[in-house]
């Protein structure tokens, strides 16, 4: 079985400097990836590449084997996502959202399939009420359930509980963990928070100016380095990626 | 392409009319409203002028079919700029849905939209001011066709300017119709136009409508391949617009601009 996401020499320009610089990596089926790294080091633009709304400078991108630059809508038809700088248009109800999207994606029975996203998420009670009227832990599970529609094997988090109170983000993140084991999801997860990714991720990718500069289990990952938390590592890499590229 | 992402893109928009009175406001309202002007208008000429001439045909008719173009292409471009407005692109793009499939969502809300604004536009003409569509004969079927496809054309075109320079660039779209009407002599034959703008004139799908509503109205006949010839131009139009719009998309693509646009990054 073909990894779920493939990344192989990804590269974006902006004008004479890369956002992203080269950068491979992949996230298997059941597996919790987080893509981690200081403002502008590249995440969004890695996924936004990935989602086929940026067109990559050079390099390859397969979804479950299909490539995204020559197979777009079949990589994508398997991939969702949910991210904080991208809510679902708050002047539909939860309801509309969920339907319009879920005839985007061709979801099959999507009238049960809604009903059961809106249970599952604990959106029952909000289903006609307007996404713009939501508060945000309540936009964040509509959204999760959106990205849930199609039953995708890759979803791609770009700070999925970034809004939310530590209690709601715990409830999501449970929520989120318990999907992806269930349905062997492959899942790549940004997030500023580190306790949140040493919790979810089997695997983390720490960015810097556009390159990986790390790669390794976030729960030892720290120790090899050095350091004495996950943080610590985040803020050495954001402040001194230097360093440890010579380390 | 497939139905159910264009079914999508048409419901979306049913959805948000439904939610909004203020939607529907300006497909009915404002139609209605011209109707009514024009429609005492051409009471008050026909009661001022020479007995003989059908200001009812000539001028309101001319008015209700470019009210009609108008819809048209304001279908296209509204529905787009819902998208811009709730900066949904990012969500929308970011699934399936292929380009056409969007374009053919918002050319089927436009025809929805443009249809209720035209049955509403002729009852009221007809039930008000006695205007009579049977007067054009079978040339109404080619006149409305080259209208439509001209407005989605240019609904098409003007989605891809904002798409291209950003939600501002709106304002550039609203006016489009009321540029090209000087042109397209709406209200008067092309022979009083200046050379310069003839020569415009001629290159204008509606201009042939416009000049065939004259003429049937006036009782002549009014050349056939006028009339093919301006079907032919409107639909070269449509592969000129799409063309631009899919160019336009591809390089949003590729500068980032498609994925900003969510980001309220575009100024």
């Amino acid at each position: 079985m073909p990894q779920v996401l493939s990344v192989l020499a990804l590269r974006k320009k902006f004008g004479d400097k890369f956002a992203v610089d080269g950068i491979s990596f992949e996230v298997n089926h059941n597996e919790i990836v987080g893509l981690l790294g200081p403002n502008g080091a590249g995440k969004t633009t890695t996924i936004n590449m990935i989602l086929g709304v940026l067109e990559p400078t050079a390099g390859t991108i397969r979804i479950e084997g299909r490539d995204v630059a020559s197979e777009r809508a079949q990589a994508l038809e398997c991939t969702n996502f949910t991210a904080v700088y991208a809510p679902l248009p708050g002047n539909l109800t939860v309801y509309q959202n969920l339907r319009v999207f879920a005839l985007i994606y061709d979801v099959k029975h999507s009238a049960a399939r809604i009903q059961e996203l809106l249970e599952q998420f604990d959106l029952v009670a909000y289903r006609d009420v307007k996404c713009g009227l939501l508060s945000s832990g309540e936009q964040t599970r509509a959204a999760l359930a959106k990205a849930m529609l199609n039953r995708p094997r890759l979803l791609l988090l770009d700070e999925p509980t970034a809004s939310l109170d530590p209690s709601k983000a715990r409830e999501i993140r449970a929520q989120i963990l318990e999907l992806a084991r269930r349905d062997g999801v492959g899942v790549l997860w940004t997030s500023h928070n580190m306790i949140e990714v040493q919790e979810v991720c089997d695997r983390v990718l720490f960015l810097s100016r556009g390159t990986i500069l790390l790669e390794g289990d976030p729960k030892t990952l720290p120790r090899e380095h050095g350091k004495s938390s996950l943080e610590d590592l985040f803020v050495s890499v954001a402040r001194e990626p230097l360093t440890l590229e010579a380390g | 392409m497939r139905w159910n992402p264009i079914r999508a893109i048409l419901l979306r928009q049913f959805y948000l009319m439904r939610g909004s009175p203020a939607r529907l406001f300006p497909l009915i309202m404002w139609v209605a409203v011209d109707i009514l002007l024009w429609g005492f208008i051409t009471k008050f000429l026909e009661t001022v002028a020479a007995p003989g001439f059908n200001f009812v045909s000539t001028l309101l008719g001319a008015v209700l079919l470019w009210d009609f173009f108008g819809r048209v292409m304001l279908g296209v471009t509204t529905a787009f700029f819902e998208d811009v407005w709730s900066r949904n692109f990012l969500n929308i793009f970011a699934t399936p849905l292929s380009i056409a499939e969007y374009v053919a969502g918002l050319v089927l809300t436009s025809v929805i939209t443009s249809l209720i604004a035209l049955v509403v536009m002729i009852v009221l003409a007809s039930a008000a001011f006695g205007l009579s569509f049977f007067a054009y004969g079978a040339m109404l079927a080619p006149f409305l066709l080259v209208l439509f496809l001209t407005g989605i054309a240019l609904g098409i075109f003007g989605a891809g300017i904002v798409l291209r320079l950003g939600p501002a660039a709106e304002w550039l779209i609203w006016p489009i119709p009321a540029l090209i009407s000087p042109f397209v002599g709406v209200f008067y034959p092309l022979a009083t136009l200046p050379g310069w703008m003839q020569t415009i004139a001629y290159a204008l799908a509606p201009s042939y409508v416009f000049e065939g509503v004259r003429a049937i109205v006036a009782g002549q006949t009014y050349p056939a391949t006028h009339l093919l010839w301006a079907t032919g131009l409107s639909a070269l139009y449509i592969v000129l617009a799409i063309g631009f719009f899919v160019r336009v998309y591809r390089r949003a693509v590729r500068t980032g601009l498609l994925a900003r646009y969510s980001a309220e990054t575009v100024s």
